[in-house]
């Protein structure tokens, strides 16, 4: 391909729409990592081969898309037909099914109701912006993404912008970093725009440690260079040079993806030297992770992509002023790069809009757990965590009771059922005890014991301290141990008063977030559910039947 | 104090002697390890790359391994090992011919994940990290492989197997391996 000037975007967008209107059919079938396990990879040749037995290869376009959110009812296939609003969405296709879909549907024009996803609940609730083109473009064609009026923004910076500007409107649109600690996005650009030295350098967090949360996955899989257009544009406004995308290696389909996605970009030279024929120069590179919760800590991913053990350190001198390699450097998660190019072409003002005064825009979140529609979903800040566990959730399968939701990953807290009424915001969330998090919420219900869950994420976090400092290194392993005893048996009344004591010391004298928030989990089941640990300590009872389990089994 | 004194951790006195090789030069996996160092021009920053590299082609992180990289790039065996052994990523075991892999993720766990493992120790006999006796399999345990809307989730030889149950996931590894019966405890 040849070099792409500014203008030919548009000309790109216009043809490849042009292309995809000749048909009247087009068959999605989502390839992320949860379908491809279940199979959806044979569904794109059974689509393939039931079209040429009908013989309507004309009318219709097979292509692989990325996770729309349903993954409990997986694999998942939406088939978006020309003139009508809104794609059907068909669960639990099967290689046998295909044919009875193609025939139903293309053939005789009446969608296979048997086989339809029905639970419109799931989706109503949800505004979807970061994931606006999931389960509508296939990510490996940069095309599909160019379609959809993607790589339209970078090009209304370069030619309409100045940095300023676009930092101004970051600045009005009041998004905030979505990697959980919330800090305002644009006053991180401002930092990194003002700082002396160079190169300056961009990472793209996508070290998604998190247990129970695949949101970050879910979109660099699905929509990839929407990542890579919001790393363009913050590439511009700050002055860098350089960026790097620090990936899980846990995510195979997720860098496969990315490295593709990148290629063509370059290919394209929409990054690079003379990025579209102007003067901007950036080149974006890939690091893998290698399974340490902690390198997603602002500082410790860059001694990790640094080659160095992932160990976080003292903050000032914060990365916007000496970050890799002692220059200046912006750290950014994907799902808020991905919010830019929208900010871009619609404005801060909109994107103020959406979401509550102190916290604009969408947010993603795993919702996993016991729960009857697991799944991805994309919700205004400001909704509650009722409407997102009982209308979007489904609530708890039939027969259970709810009894917490756990929200932000390990070290974030769990809520009980009388909390469910507090909007989803940073603030909201850290008054009663609990993190955004990188947006994982996981329902538990009356089967979980509150103290034996606590446990686990202490174990966690013991597991994952880096122990650089001794407060999170040594006040874990204590705090896991104070457990261990109630659960077997051999609690004392004191230990709830030492958990607590402890707790406190560990949040405030750590060093980084993972010291700070990791006795979430303790103090808030401490606060929300002292009768457990009274119960677990006088009586020796868990009503969940989960602890004491050794002196039941002897 | 004399090299000898020091045992195996003696070679890391001398330079030239763990420049010479440990491991054959004929060998296909080292040229495409030497290929990758190439690649990276041998920096120091992409020593995580290296290794990434390095347990693809080997399976595992060797003690002759992890030093033959500290003398290519230039680095202390200390800065090596150390950062290898902060990721747990890098395996320093072999594995089994057959792996399963257990998700311990939030999710996982909450759908009861660590009864499936408990029941894969018992019946095959093995601890989470070491591979049988025989060598045929061996169990892992990572924090989450993110398909939590499947949980919970145990890889076997890479395939994921989604709403798992205790019985289900014994009887498939029973299969595996070709019905050999384990030692039972």
């Amino acid at each position: 391909m040849s070099k792409l000037k500014l203008s030919d975007i548009q000309k790109i967008a216009e043809h490849e729409l042009d292309f995809q209107r000749a048909y009247m059919h087009r068959i999605n079938v989502c390839c992320s990592s949860a379908c491809v396990h279940l199979g959806a990879l044979k569904l794109l040749k059974a689509f393939e081969d039931a079209i040429k037995e009908f013989g309507v290869e004309r009318q219709c376009k097979v292509a692989r898309t990325g996770c729309v959110g349903t993954c409990s009812v997986g694999p998942v296939v939406i088939l978006d037909t020309v003139g009508r609003a809104l794609p059907r969405l068909y669960q639990s296709v099967t290689p046998e099914k295909v044919r009875k879909i193609v025939q139903d549907h293309i053939v005789l024009g009446l969608p296979a109701e048997e086989m339809l996803y029905k639970n419109d609940a799931f989706f109503k609730k949800q505004r979807r912006l970061i994931l606006r083109n999931v389960g509508k473009i296939d990510p490996s064609r940069i095309q599909d993404y160019i379609a959809m009026g993607g790589y339209s923004a970078i090009v209304k910076c370069l030619a309409t912008m100045t940095p300023q500007g676009i930092i101004y409107e970051v600045l009005n649109s009041g998004l905030r970093g979505r990697g959980g600690a919330g800090y305002p996005t644009g006053q991180k650009w401002s930092m990194v725009a003002r700082a002396h030295g160079s190169p300056k350098y961009i990472i793209a967090n996508l070290d998604e440690g998190d247990p129970g949360v695949f949101a970050n996955r879910t979109l660099a899989e699905a929509d990839p260079h929407a990542i890579l257009e919001g790393m363009l544009i913050a590439a511009y406004a700050v002055g860098a040079e350089k960026g790097y995308i620090y990936a899980r290696a846990e995510y195979p389909l997720a860098i496969e993806t990315l490295q593709k996605a990148i290629n063509q970009a370059r290919a394209m030279s929409l990054i690079g030297e003379n990025v579209l024929e102007t003067s901007f120069k950036f080149d974006i590179e890939l690091r893998l992770g290698a399974g340490a919760f902690v390198a997603g800590e602002e500082t410790a991913i860059l001694a990790s992509v640094e080659g160095r053990r992932a160990m976080p350190r003292p903050r000032p001198p914060y990365p916007a002023n000496s970050g890799l390699w002692g220059k200046p450097t912006l750290v950014q998660n994907v799902e808020t790069l991905a919010n830019i190019p929208i900010i871009v072409q619609n404005g801060g003002a909109w994107f103020a809009k959406i979401g509550t005064p102190k916290c604009t825009g969408t947010k993603c979140f795993s919702l996993t757990g016991q729960i009857n529609n697991p799944g991805l979903i994309e919700v205004p800040m400001g909704t509650t965590l009722r409407e997102v566990v009982f209308e979007i959730g489904g609530g708890v399968p039939e027969g259970r009771k709810f009894k917490a939701v756990l929200v932000g990953g390990p070290s974030g807290g769990c809520l009980p059922e009388n909390l469910l009424d507090l909007p989803i915001d940073y603030d909201s969330l850290a008054k009663a005890g609990a993190i955004m998090g990188s947006g994982g919420i996981v329902v538990l219900d009356d089967t979980s014991c509150m103290v034996d869950t606590a446990k686990f994420f202490t174990d966690f976090c013991v597991d994952e301290s880096c122990g650089r400092c001794t407060p999170c290194r040594v006040g874990l392993v204590k705090v896991r141990e104070i457990y261990k005893g109630i659960i077997e048996g051999n609690g004392k009344m004191e230990d709830i008063a030492t958990l607590e004591k402890a707790g406190a010391y560990i949040r405030e004298a750590s060093l980084c977030g993972l010291g700070q928030t990791a006795p979430n989990p303790v103090l808030t089941t401490l606060r929300y559910f002292i009768d457990e640990y009274t119960e677990h300590i006088e009586k020796r009872v868990c009503r969940a039947g989960k602890c004491f389990k050794k002196e039941k089994e002897v | 104090m004399l090299e000898s004194d020091l045992g195996e951790f003696g070679q890391c006195l001398n330079p030239p002697f763990w420049r010479l090789g440990f491991l054959s030069k004929d060998d296909k996996r080292r040229v495409m390890l030497e290929k990758a160092m190439e690649e990276h021009d041998y920096q120091e920053g992409s020593l995580l790359e290296i290794l990434h590299r390095a347990q693809e082609l080997y399976g595992y992180l060797s003690k002759d391994l992890l030093m033959e990289l500290s003398g290519s790039l230039n680095l202390p065996p200390s800065h090596v090992f150390g950062v290898a052994t902060f990721y747990s990523y890098f395996k320093f075991k072999p594995l089994g011919e057959h792996l399963v892999t257990a998700c311990l993720g939030t999710a996982c766990y909450v759908k009861g994940v660590e009864e499936i493992i408990t029941a894969i120790e018992r019946e095959f006999n093995l601890k989470r990290g070491d591979p049988t006796a025989d060598g045929k399999l061996s169990l892992l345990v990572t924090r989450c492989i993110g398909a939590c809307a499947m949980a919970p989730n145990i890889m076997v030889d890479g395939e994921v197997i989604g709403k798992a149950t205790r019985e289900e996931i014994l009887e498939h590894l029973r299969l595996l391996l070709g019905g050999v019966k384990a030692e039972t405890i």
